[in-house]
């Protein structure tokens, strides 16, 4: 299992890179990760989607889709690229500490 | 030198919409948005009855065709019975719907705001005596084929 150094804190990495337990994540964790995936600086709107993945994580056992990200986090399609140019369901999901999402869509 | 051992990761795919029925749209929608969720660049290119997906009056009655599909496990002859393909449609939105995945109208408009181009055909467009005007606002423009793969330059091309 590969493991990595975030924050100053060893963590287990799973196939995709995003955490194998969800316990090692933190706030300072997820700003580390953030760096890596090329985000300088994780604004209000950032945290807006990062703590909507991990409500619906928590609640549901699989991250939103896209279409559900856009309509409920308060940040909409645009808005979502904007964030997370790179894919904003993948990267929002690494960054919450959460397994890469499941759906297709 | 290129490393011919280390396959590259696709960066940029120009999808085809070429038919017009509901089970043929969708695949090329799924692959647009599951591209541009990737971070890969993504553009979509309507041609032929494809372009019924972008056309304003048309996008939200596709349906789905239950004649001269032999995976339908249906008689063409029930097939062709009237309201088969209504119900068909309808059993098809329902479990679509169940997937999160969204309507035409909305998914086109989801696609466009992640960033991927919409293009129509412009022999399609002249066969069918269409204007700019017949077609949804995501509609970025209407390209000849040359055009198309100017566009699509460094792109893998998929037609469907």
């Amino acid at each position: 299992m590969a493991t990595a150094e975030f924050a100053g804190k060893t963590v287990e990495l799973d196939a995709d890179g995003n955490l194998v337990n969800l316990a090692d994540w933190n706030e300072d964790v997820a700003r580390a990760i953030a760096t890596e995936e090329g985000i300088a600086e994780l604004t209000d709107e950032h945290w807006k989607v990062i703590n909507f993945m991990r409500q619906v994580f928590e609640a549901e056992g699989d991250a939103p889709s896209i279409r559900r990200l856009g309509k409920e986090s308060g940040v909409d399609t645009k808005g979502l690229y904007r964030l997370f140019p790179k894919g904003p369901a993948k990267k929002s999901a690494r960054i919450a500490g959460l397994p890469k999402p499941k759906g297709c869509i | 030198m290129t490393d011919h051992t280390t396959p590259q990761p696709i960066e940029k795919v120009s999808i085809i919409i070429s038919k017009g029925s509901l089970e043929a749209v969708y695949p090329g929608l799924i692959m647009a948005n599951g591209a541009r969720m990737e971070g890969i660049e993504a553009q979509l290119f309507f041609t032929f009855f494809g372009l019924e997906a972008v056309i304003d009056r048309k996008m939200d009655k596709l349906k789905v065709a239950t004649v001269g599909n032999p995976a339908m496990h249906m008689p063409t002859l029930i097939g062709a019975l009237p309201g088969m393909s209504a119900l068909a449609t309808s059993m098809m939105k329902k479990e679509i719907e169940k997937l999160d995945i969204p309507p035409i109208r909305e998914f086109i408009t989801l696609i466009h705001d992640s960033g991927c181009e919409i293009y129509g055909c412009k022999a399609t467009v002249d066969m069918f005596h269409l204007t700019k005007e017949d077609f949804c606002p995501e509609v970025d423009d209407v390209i000849t084929v040359g055009e198309f793969y100017e566009k699509s330059a460094g792109a893998q091309i998929i037609f469907t």
